[in-house]
């Protein structure tokens, strides 16, 4: 290029295979578009041709604007930190959780008054729910997590993350997965594993991302000054490794062809069974519980200004929480057609994992020792200790549902989807609030947060609709358990399905109200963020223009 | 104390993973893989995992069709398709389920949450009738029901040209569908929704018991709704449990 020559730039090793990589996929894209069997199909084709295309563009805008040089490992002693991917999974983050908890208000609506279905197909419940799941769990959470981790990773090694394109492929190869994953299943593209959704493409897109995650992740960490990897990096370390673990096991499929968005799982009946809750229990276990618990581990000591309570017990935790989770999946299979020993075994290492899972929320609460004063003061440090809190919850309630007699009575009812709230809700989703408030204004370089204020009304909300939410799906999942095993003083079963349905009704109102509380102190935080990036740099606010006063 | 150096000690070992990230990676593995490898490994070669029972066969292709209609809806998101062996269900839904009744589903379809009543057995339980009205407007027939209506579905023409494609990739992970099986895949889809006669009679030698309606398939009216129905009076009608022995896998 001509401008390359007069400043003596070239491309770089790099930018020349990427460029090669997403032409191919271009042309390879278009081709299958073109032959595709349904138009589904062919519009993830096209998908893929244009997020090429663009990425293609992204490269060559890249390398017009860009220095000659390598950016500076080091400035003045210290590490010259690449922000950029942080601050872009970080807001997506935002949007993904707006979105998600949306789409989760609409299905609890539906499932309240089936009107809201309209009969449309794309809009039916059986479409968007995986939806709601995908969106909030994986592009939400993943992206809390992807943000989370580089920037962790990158402060407690000191070092600058590596790769230049790399971790740029990775924020947004991740989110590109998403789109794929969640247009699909609006379009009836679904593999119908709960959380393990996307088809065989989209998986084969998401391996290559991962992949290069823990390779962005591993050459960080070489090329760390401090000896130590720090504990939360274990744990984000545990959480790349055993999802791609995860993933590739639950994913052996084979494609009907590659003109077709259908594949067809290889196991079968009680097989596919124990493989998907071996998967599904461990993207509890590995992606909402050890990923997240990266996070409390940096997050909280950070902010509550104290150092972790117990270096000894971090080291249990770590170790124990990771061997005992693997073990738990069967506890989704109780009374089925899989082998009773499997069950058993499920069910008695579910019971074990209840210590490992305590000793990390003590430790995590005991960080607070000789700070408990600032949840008086700091809404953030609150959500973050009210996450471990619910975590605690969660975790002791999750042991007790793994008992075979408890689970005769809880599971295919509510009281499941209630768990799961009490932990996606508030663990992941409070210590995922928490986290983003703190990291946004470090990676953005404001004095701190727009207000305060606001993130109390977010704390209050989002709790009170937790409540909601969690007391309204053990009302309903016990009361219906209750009444299918019900039986009249003849001997005759006393309710018709329906009639269980007819009594969840109210219960179902107040969970979808308890939903939108949760989404409006989404929505308020996402005004506070904004307003915080909106407002100017720290170290650059011009000495003539008054500062924004806080709007407490 | 010397216990207690040598607790220190053991504690310091741990440093090793602290300062080797690839160590540390490979801890990971270690630690990770062996629940998935002792509670997964053993259901592939235990003969006792998936009792032997006579009559499971596998989908015919108009049945494929609907189950694959089934698995897009996301039906499995509201109901189950597993009776447990406890006596409210076992008397509510029917037998309860066997490992065998679902050998042949890629993927597996037992679902995690009844929104709605278990399916396992619905097959032979409703009308044809009812069940179209059903899908249409489930409200029609259940006035409670929180179903979605799926009215479209019924103005949806079956896609008839890639169903052999289906099966020969069902025969690849292991579903005993015969080339002659393949071969025929579209015929023996028109013949089960045209009604008895001579293509019916060789159709439902391939496929055992298959039920055959009069859908006019033969003038090119199959709809997504037809093979949905076929489906689902099928489920849990495989199995003859008047003749079915619960003892005989017992050892």
């Amino acid at each position: 290029m001509a401008q390359a020559a007069q400043t003596g730039k070239s491309m770089r090793f790099g930018e020349v295979g990427l460029l090669v990589v997403f032409a191919a996929l271009a042309l390879f894209s278009i081709f299958v578009a073109s032959k595709a069997w349904t138009p589904a199909f062919a519009f993830h084709a096209w998908l893929f041709a244009l997020g090429s295309i663009a990425a293609i563009l992204g490269i060559f805008k890249r390398y017009s604007v860009r220095s000659a040089d390598w950016p500076a490992q080091m400035i003045d002693g210290r590490p010259n930190y690449n922000y950029g991917p942080v601050k872009f999974a970080a807001v997506m983050a935002m949007f993904w959780g707006i979105a998600g908890f949306t789409v989760g208000l609409y299905i609890a609506t539906e499932l309240a008054f089936p009107m809201f279905n309209f009969d449309l197909p794309w809009i039916a419940f059986g479409r968007l729910r995986p939806l709601h799941t995908s969106a909030v769990i994986f592009a939400f959470g993943g992206n809390v997590l992807i943000a989370t981790s580089l920037y962790v990773m990158q402060r407690t090694s000191r070092a600058r993350l590596a790769g230049d394109l790399a971790p740029w492929f990775l924020v947004l190869g991740y989110n590109f997965f998403i789109l794929v994953a969640g247009t699909g299943y609006l379009l009836g593209i679904t593999r119908s594993h709960e959380y393990a959704e996307p088809e065989w493409y989209a998986i084969f897109w998401l391996v290559c991302v991962w992949l290069t995650y823990l390779f962005v992740y591993l050459a960080t960490l070489h090329k760390r000054t401090e000896p130590h990897i720090y504990v939360a990096n274990w744990f984000y370390l545990a959480f790349i490794v055993t999802i791609a673990m995860l993933v590739l096991g639950n994913n052996t499929e084979v494609p009907v062809s590659i003109f077709s968005s259908k594949s067809y799982p290889v196991w079968s009946g009680v097989q596919d069974a124990m493989v998907q809750w071996w998967y599904g229990h461990n993207a509890v276990g590995f992606f909402l519980t050890a990923g997240f618990l990266g996070i409390m581990y940096y997050f909280v000591p950070k902010r509550a200004e104290r150092p972790v309570y117990s270096y000894r017990l971090s080291i249990v935790h770590f170790w124990a929480l990771i061997f005992l989770y693997i073990w738990a999946g069967p506890h989704h299979l109780h009374y089925t057609a899989l082998p009773d020993w499997a069950q058993t075994l499920g069910m008695t290492f579910s019971i074990m994992l209840w210590m490992p899972s305590w000793g990390g929320m003590i430790n995590g609460l005991m960080t607070l020792s000789g700070a408990w004063d600032k949840l008086r003061t700091d809404p953030v440090l609150r959500m973050l200790v009210v996450s471990v809190a619910f975590y605690g919850m969660s975790t002791f309630e999750g042991p007790l549902m793994s008992v075979k007699a408890v689970n005769a009575l809880s599971h295919y009812t509510d009281w499941g989807i209630g768990h799961v709230h009490s932990g996606s809700m508030g663990w992941v989703g409070f210590v995922s609030f928490g986290a983003l408030y703190c990291l946004i204004p470090w990676v953005f370089n404001r004095k701190g947060l727009y207000s305060l204020k606001l993130v109390d009304w977010h704390f209050w909300l989002g709790t009170i609709g937790i409540v909601f939410y969690i007391s309204a799906m053990w009302v309903a999942g016990i009361m219906q358990g209750l009444m299918w095993r019900a039986y009249t003083p003849q001997g005759f079963l006393e309710y018709s399905f329906v009639e269980t349905t007819e009594a969840m009704h109210p219960m179902y109102v107040i969970r979808a109200l308890g939903g939108f509380l949760f989404l409006c102190g989404m929505l308020i935080m996402a005004f506070n963020i904004y307003k915080t990036i909106a407002s100017p740099e720290a170290s650059s606010v011009p000495s003539g223009r008054p500062a924004l006063a806080p709007a407490e | 104390m010397a216990s207690s150096t040598q607790s220190s000690s053991l504690w310091h070992k741990h440093a090793i993973f602290e300062k080797n990230s690839i160590l540390l990676v490979l801890g990971i593995l270690v630690v990770v893989a062996i629940g998935g490898l002792v509670e997964i490994v053993p259901l592939f070669y235990l003969k006792s995992t998936i009792e032997k029972v006579e009559g499971v066969r596998p989908y015919s292709p108009l049945e494929l069709a609907g189950f694959n209609i089934y698995v897009r809806e996301g039906c499995y998101l509201c109901h189950s398709q597993m009776i447990r062996p406890l006596r409210d269900e076992v008397e509510r839904y029917g037998h309860y389920s066997l490992a065998a009744e679902t050998m042949y589903d890629h993927p597996f379809q037992w679902g995690s949450k009844r929104s709605g009543p278990d399916l396992a057995r619905v097959g032979g339980k409703y009308s044809d009738d009812w069940h179209r009205d059903h899908l249409r407007n489930p409200r029609s027939v259940v006035p409670a029901s929180i179903m979605p209506g799926y009215p479209w579905m019924e103005k949806t023409p079956l896609d008839y040209t890639h169903i052999a494609d289906n099966m020969k990739t069902l025969s690849i992970v292991g579903v005993p569908y015969t080339q002659e099986m393949i071969d025929n895949a579209q015929a023996d889809m028109v013949a089960q929704g045209s009604g008895a006669g001579k293509a019916a009679t060789a159709m439902q030698a391939r496929y055992a018991n298959a039920i055959v309606r009069d859908l006019e398939a033969d003038k090119g009216k199959l709809t997504e709704l037809d093979a949905l129905v076929a489906y689902l009076q099928r489920l849990g009608t495989q199995v003859d449990f008047k003749l079915y022995d619960d003892k005989a896998n017992i050892r």
